[in-house]
C-alpha cells in the first residue's frame, strides 16, 4: 500500500519536481520563522539578563574623593569604593626602593613600579586578592605582610610586595590599581 | 480501570483524572526486588528531607528580610523572638546537612551496586542534576544570614568564575549585580534560594518516574525474572522505609536539639564585614572535598575546572564503567577500589577543612588524582580485566535456599515462608 502512494506522489517525474520546489519553499519558510523566533527570544531575554547587571544607582556611587593629608609616612588607610576596600599606603623611602629594586621580567605579572603609581610615595590599590577575592592583611603595622613587605592574603597564602605585585602564592595577577586622579597634592578622586 | 473503587467520589474523580490509580500503581503495587536492603531507604529519606526543607524554608521566609542592613538581625530575631523560630531555623540548617549525608549515601549506594548502568543511565543523570541543584541551593541559602562566613564564602565561590578568560569578569559582575557582593546579590540569592527547591522537586518527579519505568536495582544487580523475585511496595517497603525513617529522624533530632551548631561555623554569628576577611575560610562540610580539589591545583583556572569536572565526570560514568556486572558483590576487585574511592573522598574532605599548605596540600593532590584515576582510568580498564564471580540465576534463588524456581502460586502468601 505504501508502495502505491509513494510512486504516485514521490517518484512521478513531474510531480516530484513540483514537490521539491514546494519543499524548498517550505524549508525557507521554516528557517525564516525559526530565525525570527530566535531573534524574538533573544530580544525578550535581554532585559531580564540586563536587569541583573549593576543598576544606575550602583554605578552612580562609583567615584569618591579622599583627603590624604592625615596619612603619615609608613601609614596605610582603607577606604571603601564601589563596595570594595581600597588600600592607600604612604610608602616609606625604603619601601619605594624595595619596589623599584626588582628585575621586572622575573615577576609573575611583570610591571614596573612607576607604571603602578602616579606619585611614588602614594600607592593606591584595590584591596582584593586577585585569587579569589579575600582582603589581604598588611594595612596595620602589626599585620603579617609576607616575605616581600607588602600584603599577605590569609585565604590561600598569596604574597604581594610593596608595589602590590604578586610575588608568591596562587593569585595570578598584581593587586589592581583603581582609576584615580590627584585633585591637589593631598586630595585624590577615585573612579 | 477505576471500577474497583467503591467510594463514588473517588470513582468519579479517578475516571476523570486517574490520580488514585496512579498512586496505587506507583506506591502500592510497584514491584520492588525482594532482596533490597536498608540502603534502598535513602531515596525516601531524601524525598522527605526535601519536603521538610521546603516547609521550614517557607515559614522562615515569612520572618526573614533580604536586605544587607537587616538580614543578620532578622535571623537573630527569628532565633530569639519569633515563636519556635529557633526550631524552624535549626531544622532547616541541620536539614541541609542531613540532606547531603543522605544523598551522598544514596549516590555511593548507586556506585556500589552499579545502579547507574543500563538501563538506568537517565535515572542516574537526573540524580546528578539534582545533586548539582542541591549544591547551588545550599550555597545560596548559606549567604542569607549575612554573617562573615556567608559573605566571604560567597565572595570566594563567585570569584571562581573570574578564572575564565574574557567572559569571567563580566559573569562575576552579572552574578553580583554590582562591584562586590552587596545588597543586589543578597536579593537575587534569596529569590533563587526560594525557587531552586521547587525545581529540584520537579527533577525528583522525573527521577522517580524514570525509576518506575526501568524498575529498582537490588543488591545482586540482576534483573527480576518474575513475580517470585519481587514484593509489592505496600506494605513491605512502606513499613521498611517507615521504620528506617524513624531511625533517621532520631539522628536528625539529635543534631537539631543537642548540637544544632556542631556542623556550622562560629564565624557566621559575626555580622558580615566587607573589609575584614576571617583568617580561615571554610565552606560547609558537604563542600569540603570539592574545595580541597579546587585548592589542590596550583593554577586558578585549573583548580576551578578540576572542581567542576569532579561532578561532571558523574554524568558520563555509565559509559566509563565497561563492566557488564552491576553489583560490586560479584566484582571482587572493584569492590576494594570502591572503598578506596570512599576513603579518597573522606580524606579530601578532611584536607579541605585544613589550611592549604604543607602536608595537607600534598594530601589533597593525591586525593584529587586518585578520584579522577578511579573514574577515568580504573573503571574503563577494570571492566575488561576483572573476572567477576558467578551471578545467582535469580533473586529468589539464594533467598529461598536453592529450592529452585518457586511455583507462581507460592507468591500469593509470601509471609508464610518465614
Ligand atoms: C533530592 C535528592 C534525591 C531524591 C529525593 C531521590 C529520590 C529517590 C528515590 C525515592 C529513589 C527510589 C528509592 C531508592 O532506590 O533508594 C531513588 C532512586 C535512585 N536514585 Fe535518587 N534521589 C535523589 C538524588 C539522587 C542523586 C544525587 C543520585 C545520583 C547521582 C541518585 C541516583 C539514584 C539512582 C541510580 C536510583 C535508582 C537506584 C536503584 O534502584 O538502585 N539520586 N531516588
Ligand atoms: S583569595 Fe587570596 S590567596 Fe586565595
Amino acid at each position: 500500500m505504501s508502495d502505491t502512494t509513494h510512486s504516485a506522489g514521490g517518484h512521478g517525474g513531474q510531480a516530484s519536481g513540483h514537490d521539491d520546489e514546494g519543499a524548498s519553499r517550505r524549508d525557507f519558510l521554516y528557517l525564516a520563522t525559526a530565525a525570527v523566533g530566535a531573534v524574538g527570544v533573544v530580544g525578550a531575554v535581554w532585559p531580564f539578563v540586563s536587569s541583573m547587571n549593576p543598576a544606575a544607582d550602583t554605578l552612580a556611587l562609583s567615584s569618591i574623593d579622599v583627603d590624604l593629608s592625615p596619612v603619615q609616612v609608613g601609614q596605610s588607610i582603607t577606604v571603601t569604593w564601589r563596595g570594595k576596600p581600597v588600600f592607600i599606603r604612604h610608602r616609606t623611602a625604603e619601601e619605594i626602593a624595595a619596589a623599584r629594586d626588582v628585575k621586572v621580567a622575573d615577576l609573575p605579572d611583570p610591571q614596573a613600579d612607576d607604571q603602578r603609581v602616579k606619585k611614588a610615595e602614594w600607592l593606591i590599590l584595590v584591596g582584593i586578592c586577585t585569587h579569589l577575592g579575600c582582603v589581604p592583611l598588611g594595612q596595620k603595622n602589626t599585620d603579617p605582610r609576607g616575605e616581600f613587605g607588602g600584603w599577605f592574603c590569609p585565604c590561600h597564602g598569596s604574597q604581594y610586595d610593596t608595589s602590590g605585585r604578586i610575588r608568591k602564592g596562587p593569585a595570578p595577577a598584581n593587586l589592581v590599581v583603581p582609576p584615580y586622579a590627584f585633585l591637589s597634592d593631598t586630595q585624590i578622586r577615585l573612579g | 480501570m477505576a471500577a474497583n473503587y467503591t467510594n463514588p467520589i473517588v470513582r468519579w474523580i479517578d475516571s476523570r483524572l486517574p490520580v488514585f490509580t496512579m498512586m496505587r500503581h506507583e506506591y502500592y503495587d510497584y514491584q520492588m526486588p525482594r532482596n533490597c536492603n536498608y540502603l534502598w531507604s535513602f531515596g525516601a529519606f531524601a524525598a522527605i528531607t526535601l519536603m521538610i526543607m521546603i516547609v521550614t524554608g517557607i515559614f522562615l521566609a515569612m520572618n526573614y528580610t533580604d536586605n544587607t542592613l537587616l538580614a543578620f538581625t532578622s535571623v537573630e530575631r527569628i532565633m530569639r523572638d519569633v515563636n519556635y523560630g529557633w526550631l524552624l531555623r535549626y531544622i532547616h540548617m541541620n536539614g541541609a546537612s542531613m540532606f547531603f549525608i543522605v544523598v551522598y549515601i544514596h549516590v555511593f549506594r548507586g556506585l556500589y551496586y552499579g545502579s547507574y548502568k543500563s538501563p538506568r543511565e537517565i535515572l542516574w543523570m537526573l540524580g546528578v542534576v539534582i545533586l548539582i541543584l542541591m549544591m547551588a541551593t545550599a550555597f545560596m541559602g548559606y549567604v542569607l544570614p549575612w554573617g562573615q562566613m556567608s559573605f566571604w564564602g560567597a565572595t570566594v565561590i563567585t570569584n571562581l568564575f573570574s578564572a575564565f578568560p574574557i567572559i569571567g569578569d563580566p559573569i562575576v559582575t552579572l552574578l553580583w549585580g554590582g562591584f562586590s557582593i552587596d545588597n543586589p546579590t543578597l536579593n537575587r540569592f534569596f529569590a533563587l534560594h526560594y525557587l531552586l527547591p521547587f525545581l529540584i522537586l520537579g527533577v525528583v518527579v522525573l527521577h522517580v518516574a524514570a525509576l518506575h519505568i526501568v524498575g529498582s536495582n537490588n543488591p545482586y544487580g540482576i534483573d527480576m525474572k518474575g513475580p517470585q523475585d519481587g514484593l509489592p511496595f505496600h506494605p513491605y517497603f512502606t513499613i521498611k522505609d517507615g521504620f528506617a525513617l524513624v531511625l533517621f529522624f532520631l539522628v536528625y533530632a539529635c543534631f537539631v536539639f543537642f548540637a544544632p551548631n556542631y556542623l556550622g561555623h562560629a564565624d557566621n554569628y559575626i555580622p558580615a564585614n566587607p573589609l575584614v576577611t576571617p583568617s580561615h575560610i571554610v565552606p560547609e562540610w558537604y563542600f569540603l572535598p570539592f574545595y580541597a580539589m579546587l585548592r589542590a591545583v596550583p593554577s586558578k583556572l585549573g583548580g576551578v575546572l578540576t572542581m567542576f569536572s569532579s561532578l561532571l565526570v558523574l554524568f558520563v560514568l555509565p559509559w566509563l564503567d565497561t563492566s557488564k556486572i552491576r553489583s560490586a558483590k560479584f566484582r571482587p576487585i572493584y569492590k576494594q577500589f570502591f572503598w578506596f574511592l570512599v576513603a579518597a573522598c573522606l580524606v579530601l574532605g578532611y584536607a579541605g577543612s585544613q589550611p592549604a599548605e604543607g602536608i595537607w596540600l600534598v594530601v589533597a593532590r593525591v586525593g584529587a588524582v586518585y578520584y579522577f584515576f578511579h573514574f577515568l582510568i580504573l573503571l574503563p580498564l577494570l571492566g575488561k580485566l576483572e573476572r567477576p564471580l558467578p551471578l545467582p540465576t535469580s533473586i529468589s534463588e539464594p533467598v529461598l535456599k536453592g529450592s529452585g524456581p518457586v511455583p507462581a502460586g507460592a507468591h500469593a502468601k509470601p509471609m508464610e515462608k518465614a
